[in-house]
């Protein structure tokens, strides 16, 4: 299983769909630690009902159906599925709506949907998405990006109230997709996946809501730096070894 | 839902050759170890990699050095356009031919070229002077490159009349495994010598620079650039010099849009992604629901939010 996730490591992130499939069909023993564990671009159903898309996750799923947050039911329809309690699924709903907003503010445009469960220990986890294709920007192109995708996958796990505290635990994922084409650099990709985890105890005094909105704002700022000036930063400073940019060389005459 | 089909061998390898054909430049003995512990079947496994290793080194031109010459340490480049036999290439610079172990990716023993295995004379008195110039300009642009030039096409011309054609093989690669980083940079120059037009061009340079960082975390570039150009037929030497300094031109004007593709990428590309900050320059106010209905409410009336 190591070796199965050092592998998932080292291949590109564009070829992690074909990897993860290979790993399956070679470790079917494995399938739900690698379904768990490996990170894959997020797809989207359409909510018939509610006429708005969801993001699928295995947080939603059921054998081979979703359920969308919108309508709160299974897409195609199953019998006997788990759903949250009520109290839950109103929470559901309001994280859902204020998501939403969040989402537009930083992101101009994209899908989110929040998923919510009680867990075993009294308390819940929530699954917050994104889903950002950067072919259809909110406010006109800025770049010529061919092909970009943002994807966020945000897990907090929250512990039961006491005295007035919980326990949040936030495992956050972003899966980037850069691609830009133009005549003069020819084609550039740049993709990655990072995951970092966040670890609070808060009070409740405001909700559930603003703290764990507030954890997966600060890790969604802290990612997005770390994408830019460690990781592009770091491939930059590769190619920079391996071929400096050269006033040194120069073009050298004839001796004539 | 996983079925519980065993697969066959032949499936299993496939799988497994792919995985090997897709490694990073620079990593395919880690995840090669990593395969024979997932596959858990070395019959398997060795059948893999006895195909997909050179079909690898091949792609990504890989560089080995050869044993022999006391105090001389050359290097030969893996290439199709070097290659005669499955495990035999030329390293035209030492007229000496490699006998290569692609699994193990070393170069096992080395012998002098044969003279049918030689380009003619004439066209030596191109490549080695082009190879020369080229060897000047890695030297001063690359600190860690090597290079070939390779004779594709008319090895055997006797004289002036004829076509033939010359590839450069520039390669670079710098591995830290220990700093979870790897890069490789590779480009490819094929110019063709047209006698009787007078005329010379080189022909679609691929430039490849990869690059894979994976500290908690796995983020690829991989960036491709093609371009022509042409030049006058003259002598050998002019010749040389006139095609290593287009080579340089344009790998270093490709350098520079590299670097202003990186310099651009936080305020336009990743930006059409995911904004710093929101427009209005402050974080989300999560505690205020009250304005949260207000927006929900705007947002209805203007129909934004599908």
């Amino acid at each position: 299983m190591e070796a199965a996730m050092g592998l998932m490591r080292r291949i590109h992130p564009k070829q992690s769909e074909t990897a993860l499939s290979a790993l399956l069909s070679l470790l079917p023993h494995h399938s739900s630690d690698l379904l768990s564990q490996v990170d894959q671009p997020l797809q989207v159903l359409f909510d018939t009902d509610c006429g708005k898309e969801f993001i699928l996750c295995e947080y939603n799923r059921d054998a081979d159906s979703y359920r969308s947050p919108w309508s709160n039911k299974y897409q195609p329809p199953l019998e006997d599925a788990p759903y949250p309690s009520s109290e839950l699924r109103k929470l559901e709903i309001e994280a859902n709506d204020v998501f939403a907003v969040y989402r537009d503010q930083y992101y101009e445009g994209g899908i989110s949907s929040v998923y919510m469960w009680e867990d075993e220990n009294e308390g819940f986890v929530a699954c917050f998405l994104i889903k950002k294709d950067g072919l259809k920007p909110g406010q006109g192109r800025r770049s010529s990006l061919q092909e970009g995708a943002w994807d966020a996958i945000h897990v907090i796990e929250v512990g039961p109230e006491e005295e007035g505290m919980a326990h949040y635990c936030l495992t956050s994922t972003v899966m980037l997709y850069l691609t830009t084409k133009d005549e003069s650099s020819g084609s550039f990709n740049l993709s990655g996946s990072i995951r970092r985890q966040m670890n609070m105890d808060l009070t409740v005094a405001e909700g559930h809501l603003c703290n764990m909105g507030r954890m997966i704002e600060e890790m969604e700022g802290k990612l997005r730096n770390s994408l830019d000036q460690v990781y592009f930063g770091k491939t930059r400073e590769m190619v920079c070894t391996l071929r400096p940019p050269s006033e040194i060389a120069q073009m050298r005459l004839p001796d004539s | 839902m996983a079925e519980e089909v065993e697969l066959s061998d032949e499936q299993k390898k496939e799988i497994a050759k792919w995985f090997l054909l897709n490694s990073p430049a620079g990593e395919i003995q880690y995840v090669a170890k990593d395969l024979r512990s997932v596959l858990n079947d070395d019959g398997v496994y060795n059948e893999a990699t006895m195909d997909a290793f050179p079909i690898y080194n091949k792609t990504h031109m890989i560089c080995l050095e050869m044993p022999g010459r006391i105090g001389d340490l050359s290097s030969v480049l893996v290439t199709s356009y070097g290659e005669l036999a499955g495990n035999e290439f030329l390293d035209p610079r030492t007229a000496q031919v490699a006998i290569i172990d692609h699994v193990k990716q070393v170069c096992t023993e080395v012998r002098p070229a044969s003279d049918e295995e030689l380009p003619s004379p004439y066209i030596e008195e191109f490549r080695g002077a082009l190879d020369a110039e080229i060897l000047k300009y890695i030297g001063e642009a690359y600190p860690k490159g090597v290079c070939s030039v390779f004779c594709t096409y008319g090895k055997d011309v006797e004289g002036p009349g004829s076509t033939f054609e010359l590839v450069v093989v520039i390669s670079a690669t710098k591995l830290s495994p220990k700093n979870f980083c790897n890069g490789s940079w590779l480009s490819v120059w094929k110019i063709e010598f047209k006698d009787d037009i007078q005329v010379l061009e080189p022909d679609r340079q691929i430039a490849g620079a990869g690059a894979h960082y994976f500290e908690e975390g796995n983020v690829h570039l991989d960036a491709i650039h093609e371009c022509k150009d042409s030049t006058i037929f003259q002598s050998a030497d002019k010749c040389a010099l006139s095609i290593a300094n287009i080579i340089c031109h344009h790998e270093t004007e490709y350098l520079g849009s590299l670097e202003a593709s990186y310099s651009n990428l936080p305020d336009t590309t990743f930006k059409d992604l995911r904004r710093k900050l929101p427009v209005t320059r402050t974080l989300f106010p999560w505690h205020n629901t009250l304005q949260f209905s207000l927006t929900r409410d705007i947002q209805k009336e203007l129909g934004i939010g599908k």
